[in-house]
């Protein structure tokens, strides 16, 4: 099977997730291979989406345990679990 | 420790209980231990609720205002799924009412007409690309540049890649959470994927030899 560019656009996520059938997989290869566009996007996406799943990209507020502590403090003791 | 097992700093120092001990003994009036159960899901819940409303304040508000609801609701917790789950769905729902609360009287999202059709998604064309480290994240504008490009995603793509991507729960797990079925979470995530890339990358390119340099 030949895959156009647009065509592995559609199949880049699944190909990152290891979610694509065997035959596919290879003729998405085969293009990455010989098309350099494609491979930078999918080396791109890749990169971007290895950096956002760093823990240093999204952080907890400064002071965000400590608030939510003081606010559950404050108002656990006007109520209790129903039992 | 087991996943199923929280070390406790309000009762004895190294203790350590199931999660069911533990929702047993605050429903039993031990509230001290809620802290503990809340603290290893804090980062997952301000997450959730980042995705929806894009404003730490308001994200922040909401964790706060869903602990409190899973307190008072903590009895009818049936430990069929992880409580950090329970938490992180009540989250969702307290953001996503937090969000239509705030539209309801000022306009009607340009998001509401971003649908799930067929429409072809198109990323930044690129000859090449040099990788980033993650060394690199420790340079505050780089940070900056990811989070501006997840808040210019539409909030059904911008959940959807928060949970998968930066969460990293799986395609089922992303699929329950939402509602939606296993498909949808592929074909949003294809897009918000594709799109982060569109926005992300030629910034990132631009400034990719200073962040390789280190």
């Amino acid at each position: 099977m030949v895959l156009d560019c647009k065509h592995v656009w559609r199949e880049i996520s699944n190909y990152i997730d290891g979610d694509l059938d065997p035959s596919v997989r290879a003729s998405v290869e085969e293009h990455l291979a010989h098309c350099r566009h494609c491979a930078a996007i999918l080396d791109s996406t890749h990169n971007i989406l290895y950096l956002i799943a760093d823990e240093r990209t999204f952080t907890l507020p400064v002071g965000f345990s400590e608030r939510l502590h003081a606010r559950l403090e404050s108002e656990l003791e006007k109520s209790e679990p129903a039992s | 420790m087991s996943d199923n097992q929280i070390q406790s700093s309000s009762t004895t120092a190294t203790q350590l209980l199931t999660e069911a001990e533990m929702i047993s003994r605050v429903i039993a009036g031990e509230r001290e231990l809620f802290y503990d159960l809340i603290k290893p899901c804090e980062r997952a819940v301000f997450l959730t609720a980042f995705s929806v409303l894009k404003s730490e304040a308001d994200a922040e508000e909401v964790v706060q205002e869903a602990s409190l609801k899973a307190y008072k609701a903590l009895s009818s917790f049936r430990g069929e799924a992880k409580f950090s789950t329970w938490l992180v769905k009540i989250t969702l729902n307290e953001a996503r009412m937090r969000l239509r609360r705030s539209r309801a009287d000022s306009e009607v999202s340009l998001e509401d007409f971003v649908d799930d059709g067929d429409s072809d998604y198109t990323p930044a064309v690129l000859t090449d690309w040099r990788e980033i480290p993650s060394e690199a994240l420790d340079r505050k504008e780089l940070r900056v540049l990811l989070q501006r490009g997840l808040h210019e995603l539409p909030e059904k793509y911008r959940e959807v890649l928060i949970l998968r991507d930066v969460r990293e729960l799986n395609i089922e797990e992303t699929a329950q959470l939402l509602g939606i079925s296993i498909g949808m979470v592929k074909t949003r995530l294809f897009r918000a994927r594709l799109m982060m890339q569109k926005i992300v990358a030629p910034q990132l390119r631009v400034q990719g030899k200073r962040y390789t340099r280190g």
